[in-house]
């Protein structure tokens, strides 16, 4: 245990950089996913059948394909293709991606969810299709889609550790490290795991949190 | 005011409305009734666009009623509704579900809104709750709410699509008074209900619909009191004496 306590004052600051690089990672796939679900998700409930149809299949083709070999995609094929990303850049462009797919159908669950009567009222005042979804639909869908939110949360900021396949040094890539120059396995994974941890615990709070909220109305 | 010509609407093989033809005039009341799935609430949606209909022509102070174009907005603003079930906006204040129209589709300034929001608001006798929401509100408030909402949008006519059915019966005076009131102010209504004793004593004209087709109408009094068609005489004897 002693030799621990030395080890984990020793390797901590390492280790923190692979946390920023986590952070940034999970908080930028996180944008990225968040901002492509709405997309899909709208495109989805637009009544428009070739929009909808589009949306179904990027969705289906997204969803069939692991992150891991996504991320190889965009960091290893790509420059044949004359697009050349950095490492932070393919990680956080295939994670966003990836995880768009179950974010669209998160929101579109949350958004037919909500009762065609409400609709029907915005529709008898005058609003558009725009309007009905922004004053109507979306206010009332963020309460049910919150609680799965923060479940995507989490796994974004674990499953960020695929960025380590691409050499993104990450938390889980600097512990790799640590690891393989000094032979002290338990006590850097232990530490990995536990800081991994650390950062989830606020997330599961917030996703407590929101699941009371989701249960009063 | 409100024309329709010979309007046809199925819901797949179902016929729903086989052949409407009817118009309302300007400051004139009339109740439509007839038994359940005769087609009545279909006519009202299909007045304001919620529903497209098949065939014929409806048109609103001369404007066609097309659901997809662009001028249904202006039909809509001019033609406000009321539904069995409110359908008030829940994450709204009172107030808000009052002004949302008025701010948001007609553009109103926000003070003239409010203040006209409040003004209805004391008209269905709720000036209180301005700050309550929805859920908070008995089914009658509610109901009135959203007859405030519609009034908000100082429409030329306002259909209500069975405004008491989902009240329980003690709260149904309240709203149907209001309505009332509503009618005596000169508004064009629309109103399909069950309240026989409503259409009787409000309304100016009655359409019994059945099975889609307009089987008689006339003046209230008379076609309630003294129905020609034998339908319509026996649709009336089972509401006013079910037992």
């Amino acid at each position: 245990m002693k030799g621990f306590w030395h080890d984990a004052v020793e390797f901590f600051p390492i280790l923190m950089s692979g946390v920023v690089l986590t952070i940034i990672v999970t908080i930028g796939s996180l944008l990225l996913s968040t901002v492509l679900g709405l997309i899909w998700a709208m495109m989805r409930v637009s009544g428009i059948k070739a929009l909808s149809m589009i949306s179904a299949s990027l969705i289906n083709v997204i969803r069939g394909i692991p992150i891991i070999v996504l991320l190889f995609y965009l960091y290893f094929v790509m420059p044949d293709l004359g697009v050349t990303l950095s490492a932070l850049q393919a990680a956080i462009l295939g994670l966003g991606i990836a995880y768009s797919a179950y974010q669209a159908e998160n929101f579109r669950a949350g958004i037919e969810a909500i009762d065609k009567g409400q609709i029907e009222a915005a529709q008898s005042i005058g609003m558009g299709w725009w309007l009905t979804m922004r004053r109507v639909v979306l206010p009332q869908a963020v309460r049910i889609v919150l609680p799965p939110y923060g479940n995507v949360m989490i796994m974004m900021l674990k499953d960020s550790s695929q960025a380590s396949t691409i050499t993104v040094a990450e938390l889980a890539l600097q512990g790799k490290l640590i690891a393989s120059s000094t032979f002290k396995n338990t006590n850097v994974f232990t530490m990995v795991a536990l800081m991994y941890l650390t950062m989830s615990i606020p997330l599961i709070l917030l996703v407590r949190h929101f699941e009371k909220r989701a249960g009063k109305k | 005011m409100i024309e329709l010509k010979d309007v046809h609407k199925s819901f797949g093989e179902n016929e729903v409305l086989k052949g409407i033809t009817a118009n309302v005039e300007k400051g004139e009341v009339v109740c439509i009734v007839g038994p359940s799935g005769s087609g009545k609430s279909t006519i009202l949606r299909c007045i304001n666009g919620l529903e497209s209909y098949d065939r014929g022509e409806i048109s609103v102070e001369g404007l066609k009623v097309d659901r997809d174009a662009p001028s249904i907005v202006k039909v809509r603003t001019q033609v406000s509704m009321v539904f069995q079930r409110f359908n008030l906006f829940p994450h709204r204040t009172v107030l808000e579900n009052v002004v949302e129209g008025p701010l948001f589709v007609k553009r109103e300034s926000r003070a003239q809104a409010l203040e006209r929001g409040r003004a209805l608001l004391a008209q269905v006798g709720l000036a209180e709750k301005a700050d309550a929401h929805p859920p908070q509100l008995s089914g009658g408030q509610q109901q009135r709410v959203a007859i405030a909402r519609a009034l908000a949008m100082q429409p030329k006519a306002i259909l209500f699509d069975e405004p008491t059915s989902a009240l329980d019966p003690e709260l149904v005076g309240d709203v149907l008074g209001v309505m009332r009131k509503l009618a005596d102010d000169g508004m064009t209504m629309v109103v399909v209900t069950h309240e026989m004793g409503f259409a009787r004593d409000v309304a100016d004209r009655v359409l019994f619909i059945d099975g889609g087709i307009i089987v008689e109408q006339g003046p209230a009094k008379a076609l309630l009191n003294q129905p020609q068609h034998p339908r319509t005489q026996d649709f009336l004897r089972r509401v006013l004496h079910p037992l």
